[in-house]
């Protein structure tokens, strides 16, 4: 699904001596089965945005629209749209709740109607697509489990709902190296399989510059840059006014071009940035 | 999120005389002013305390209309005693319809509780509007140590009261983002009879508890770290003193209380 943000607004609190203006005036438009990553700095309104596009919160002026359907409102359609739209919350374990594994992930499925043998088998599935074996840790308390595979039962549990627009906020947040390439590996499968629409809200320039088609940057509610992260990773100054980083290939490449060396640094991949070091040495 | 909009309570940020005074004034002061609305008994009584909640309100920065949101939340309380108070009470009759009758005293009666009622609220609120409820409950602490000789364990129920204050914007920030995150999975939790609703409430607590158990179990470990070990001994970083402000406010209060008395005395319409 196309994702459109039009003259997006948020203020909370609004009319008490306390309201923050969490976004201000967005505008974009994501295309259908794209990745887009979004980075900015704590507090910049990542999260509000996420929410208003999976219709959780009322924008204070401006429209959402998936797939040509105006998001948060209370008809049917908008409704039904919204419904496609599945959101991982920043630490979304602190969301289990039920006895079982299993039915925690059935938990969205059961919401949306299905019945108790299409709930399970969709259980499954999005079990399986996280690494877990329902089989095995099916029966589990999903309060025994570890950090890591709570975190990705969690994400089962939206994934069960088949959403076709998937946001990913900070899903890798507090997790140890393995947990972050376990995150990792399930979107890159989930991609592969289902071709949602994906946002992944994230800290890890890396990651975003790896996997993103488009880059949204917010700094301060505001939307600060949009496009290929390529575009948005040259623009270095400013993204660290705004307290952001580079990928480390391109801040490695960026410091050996400041000490004068002729080199390309808009490589996002390890091993191409290796070639190009090597081949500006060469030069030399 | 209407959870978000409990305003009672609440702690307006400022710097005004009123929010520096000793917060042992300012309960004291609330309490004696409470007392003058109790032992007021006409219209001119009352109106001598609102004018002295006017001033401190002027005084204190809170916007008026901010303090008066306040209201909203006991709205039904209020406009309940006024009624039961209206249709209630025998004596003259003015209108009838039926078996619902109206008496000269009921309507005065209703009003009478009527406004008791709504500067109490006020008042009260005007209380935890301009105290830090950290502050609020060091005065509780420092007013009942006197009863620790008697067994009052002042120290341990006014750090209770802290914590207890402390995570109540912490839970409900909890509270509303585990909401949304199973509303986001098609949880309802607005629709459905009581059963249902009831039902549909185990995926927001069971998140909630566990939170709430973590967050305990943190603090705890945090409080011991840091050599925590109960009241005996233990001096303040901010040691709050009587000033000039106090002395002043306790003047306003005893007059106030006096004006009260002298009503009821005097016996003004
Ligand atoms: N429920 C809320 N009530 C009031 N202010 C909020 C709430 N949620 C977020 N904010 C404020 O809105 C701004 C944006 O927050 P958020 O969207 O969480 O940013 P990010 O996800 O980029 O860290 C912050 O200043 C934050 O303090
Ligand atoms: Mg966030």
């Amino acid at each position: 699904m196309q994702i459109r943000v039009e003259s997006l607004s948020h203020i909370y609190a609004e009319g008490m001596p306390f309201e923050t203006v969490a976004l201000e005036d967005i505008n974009f438009t994501i295309e259908s089965g794209s990745l887009t990553g979004i980075i900015g700095h704590t507090g910049s309104g990542k999260s509000t945005l996420m929410m208003h596009i999976s219709g959780l919160i009322k924008p204070s002026s401006g429209r959402v629209y998936a797939g040509g359907t105006q998001i948060g409102l209370k008809t049917k359609e908008s409704r039904e749209a919204a419904r496609k739209i599945g959101i991982v919350f920043q630490y979304p374990e602190y969301q289990l709740f039920e006895e079982t594994v299993l039915k925690d992930v059935s938990f969205g499925p059961k919401n949306f109607g299905f019945s108790p043998q299409e709930c399970e088998e969709k259980a499954k599935k999005a079990l399986e697509l996280v690494g877990i074996d329902p089989d095995e840790k099916g029966k589990f308390s999903p309060f025994e489990l570890s950090g890591g595979e709570k975190r990705r039962v969690a994400i089962a549990g939206v994934l069960a709902t088949e959403p076709e627009v998937l946001i990913l906020d900070e899903p890798t947040a507090g997790l140890d190296p393995r947990g972050h390439r376990e995150i990792l590996k399930i979107i890159e499968q989930i991609r592969r399989l289902h071709k949602p629409t994906i946002l992944l809200v994230s800290h890890n320039m890396d990651d975003i510059a790896a996997m993103a088609d488009q880059v949204l940057v917010i700094d301060g509610g505001r939307l600060a840059m949009d496009g290929t992260a390529a575009e948005v990773f040259a623009r270095r100054e400013e993204l660290a006014s705004m307290g952001l980083g580079l990928p480390s290939t391109s801040s490695l490449l960026s410091a050996l071009a400041a000490r004068g060396m002729e080199i390309r640094t808009d490589i996002f991949d390890e091993d191409e940035a290796a070639r190009e070091i090597a081949r500006a040495l060469r030069q030399d | 999120m209407a959870i978000k909009d409990i305003t009672l309570g609440q702690y307006f940020p400022g710097e005004s005389a009123v929010h520096s005074l000793d917060p042992r004034t300012k309960l004291i002061g609330t309490v004696i002013f409470i007392a003058s609305l109790f032992v007021v008994d006409s219209f001119g009584g009352f109106a001598v305390c609102a004018l002295c909640l006017l001033a401190v309100v002027k005084l204190s920065g809170v916007p008026l209309r901010f303090l008066m949101r306040g209201l909203r939340a006991v709205l039904i309380l209020i406009i309940f005693t006024a009624a039961i108070n209206l249709f209630m009470t025998p004596g003259v009759e003015v209108w009838r319809l039926g078996f619902i009758k109206v008496t000269e005293e009921g309507i005065y009666r209703s009003a009478f509780m009527a406004i008791r009622l709504v500067l109490l609220i006020l008042g009260s609120s005007m209380l935890t509007l301009t105290t830090k409820p950290v502050t609020l409950t060091d005065g509780l602490e420092r007013l009942f140590r006197p009863f620790g000789k008697l067994g009052l364990p002042a120290h341990e129920l006014a750090m209770m009261m802290t914590i207890a204050l402390r995570f109540i914007p912490t839970l409900l920030d909890e509270t509303d983002r585990i909401m949304k995150a199973q509303m986001a999975r098609g949880a309802d939790f607005e629709s459905g009879n009581l059963r249902e609703r009831a039902r549909g409430l185990i995926p927001l607590l069971v998140p909630l508890f566990v939170s709430a158990f973590r967050i305990a179990a943190d603090l705890a470990m945090a409080m011991e770290a840091r050599c925590y070990r109960g009241g005996e001994g233990r001096t303040r970083m901010n040691a709050v003193e009587f000033g000039k402000g106090d002395y002043a406010a306790f003047a306003l209060c005893a007059m106030m209380l006096a004006f009260a008395i002298l009503s009821r005395k005097l016996n003004w319409f």
